[in-house]
């Protein structure tokens, strides 16, 4: 009897999921499609300017005589720095709605990530607010890119050893 | 006892209660839009000159229930009940605007179906005789809204097209047993019946696309509501539903044209509010949403052209989607609600 029942319910179950996606068919008539081709192509040239401008400032520091190391951690935290100011300048958010993928890839994405929560929850108090809540957007990357990171290098360590 | 319901889920209202007070908010976003000349206030900024935006959304439904007081000529120890909601967990927002406004108070959550929820429920107790005077409100804020559901708002994430933009808007109305306040030649909308949705899911998952997954709900009210009540669409000057938004409507038409209804009437007599509060240049993407926008286009727009006698008879459907922040999380779908609730002028 018992087994009927479990049956039935994963037939009511596999019902379910089949109306849902049906439905979900149905509902992406009426949705309007993103603008793919032209998203990319804003994502590129702002991802891309960022870069060259980045490259050569770098560029600017080792011909003045940083070291190639130092004058990358120079670059790498002037972006820093200017993510996190234009995004508690309200101003991130903007450009990030045009440009996306081309702000949220660099480095300059995951400032953001970092400031906006920070922002976000200074009202619940610098421990249990902001404490607690600073990786809530970039935490799961940190965690899925370590994991990512560690499985790689054991595939790679398993490679080179055999 | 139950003389008062009418066929399978809708209750008509013997003494059919007085709408004599009505008060509405709007934020920056709202004040920009087609209707921002039907709102009693609209903020220069959203904090409210408060300290958090739970705070301002706060103080925002304070002013709209308010404001209906005073349009009702009421003072707060006049109102038996105060029910309403909101979308801040444990609604939080209308706890604690009844905290200030010290009236004995019935929280509510339909989600974004709140405005209906209450009036339905607010009339109910007047025409049944267990209060004189009640005030049905609900509130958000797209701030607060974004923080517990989505993304923290200074993120820089892209909204996909089917996501809605939460109203930062609050709305109330006074419901009464008299016509308080109403002279002689003034029309006066009156309540007269309302129709409990029963809650529909789809097996929408996105939560970005609340249109599609109240829709069915709505369907389902307004098919229920018209088979109760033995009327067609084109009873109502206008059937609205509370923030389907632009693909939701869509659905909405397209199902009832399914159903058998007539396609021009559907097109003539149904509306949205949510595609009523933003034009489609304030970069809304699916449209409006949250417990505020149909409350207060409700509080506001609608019942101001019932009283200038652009609408004789509306039926307002405020729709919710019931999911809460950790059901998408766990792989649950998003169930919908709906409640009608028949509005006539007299």
């Amino acid at each position: 009897m018992l087994q009927i029942s479990e049956e039935q319910n994963k037939e009511k179950e596999k019902q379910k999921k089949e109306i849902g996606k049906a439905y979900g068919k149905y509902a992406k008539q009426f949705t309007p499609k993103p603008k793919y081709f032209s998203n990319c192509v804003k994502a590129f040239l702002t991802g891309g300017i960022i870069c060259v401008a980045a490259l050569a400032v770098q560029n600017r520091l080792q011909a003045a005589g940083i070291s190639e190391k130092d004058a990358g951690a120079f670059v790498t935290m002037g972006l820093v720095i200017l993510a996190q100011l234009l995004t508690g300048l309200g101003i991130f958010d903007v450009i990030a709605k045009h440009a996306g993928a081309g702000v949220i890839v660099p480095i300059t994405g995951f400032a953001n990530s970092m400031v906006a929560p920070a922002i976000e929850f200074k009202k619940e108090g610098p421990v249990l607010g902001v404490g607690s809540k600073l990786f809530t957007v970039a935490g799961p990357v940190l965690v899925c890119g370590i994991s990512a990171a560690t499985v790689t290098g054991i595939i790679y360590w398993f490679i080179e050893k055999f | 006892m139950a003389n008062r319901k009418i066929g399978a889920q809708t209750v008509r209202f013997e003494n059919r209660p007085y709408i004599i007070g009505r008060g509405n908010i709007g934020g920056k976003k709202e004040g920009e839009g087609p209707i921002a000349d039907s709102f009693d206030q609209i903020l220069d900024d959203d904090m409210f000159e408060e300290k958090s935006w739970e705070k301002a959304e706060c103080k925002m439904l304070e002013a709209a229930m308010e404001k209906a007081m005073k349009r009702a000529q009421l003072e707060k120890e006049n109102i038996d009940i105060m029910l309403c909601g909101d979308l801040v967990n444990q609604i939080m927002t209308s706890s604690f605007a009844a905290r200030d406004l010290h009236i004995p108070f019935l929280g509510l959550y339909g989600a974004c179906s709140t405005m209906t929820e209450s009036l339905a429920i607010g009339s109910m107790l007047v025409d049944g005789g267990f209060a004189r005077s009640i005030l049905a409100g609900a509130s958000s804020h797209f701030c607060t809204a974004e923080r517990q559901f989505r993304m923290p708002v200074e993120h820089g994430n892209q909204r996909p097209t089917s996501a809605q933009w939460t109203a930062t808007a609050a709305g109330a109305v006074v419901v009464s047993e008299w016509p308080h306040g109403i002279t002689k030649g003034m029309s006066v909308v009156r309540v007269c019946e309302a129709t409990i949705g029963k809650v529909m899911d789809a097996g929408i998952r996105d939560a970005n696309q609340m249109g599609a997954a109240m829709a069915p709900a709505a369907v389902d009210t307004l098919l229920n509501h018209l088979q109760d009540t033995k009327r067609d669409i084109d009873y109502y000057d206008l059937v609205v539903t509370g923030d389907l938004g632009y693909i939701g409507k869509e659905i909405m038409s397209d199902l009832l044209a399914d159903a058998g209804l007539n396609r021009k009437k559907i097109f003539s007599h149904y509306d949205d509010c949510g595609t009523m509060l933003y034009s489609k240049e304030q970069d809304v993407h699916g449209g409006g949403s949250g417990c505020g926008c149909s409350a207060s286009v409700f509080a506001g727009k609608l019942l101001k052209d019932m009283e200038q006698g652009k609408y004789r008879r509306i039926l307002l459907m405020s729709t919710g989607a019931l999911l809460s922040t950790i059901s998408p999380f766990q792989g649950e779908s998003i169930p919908g609600i709906a409640h009608a609730v028949a509005l006539e002028v007299e």
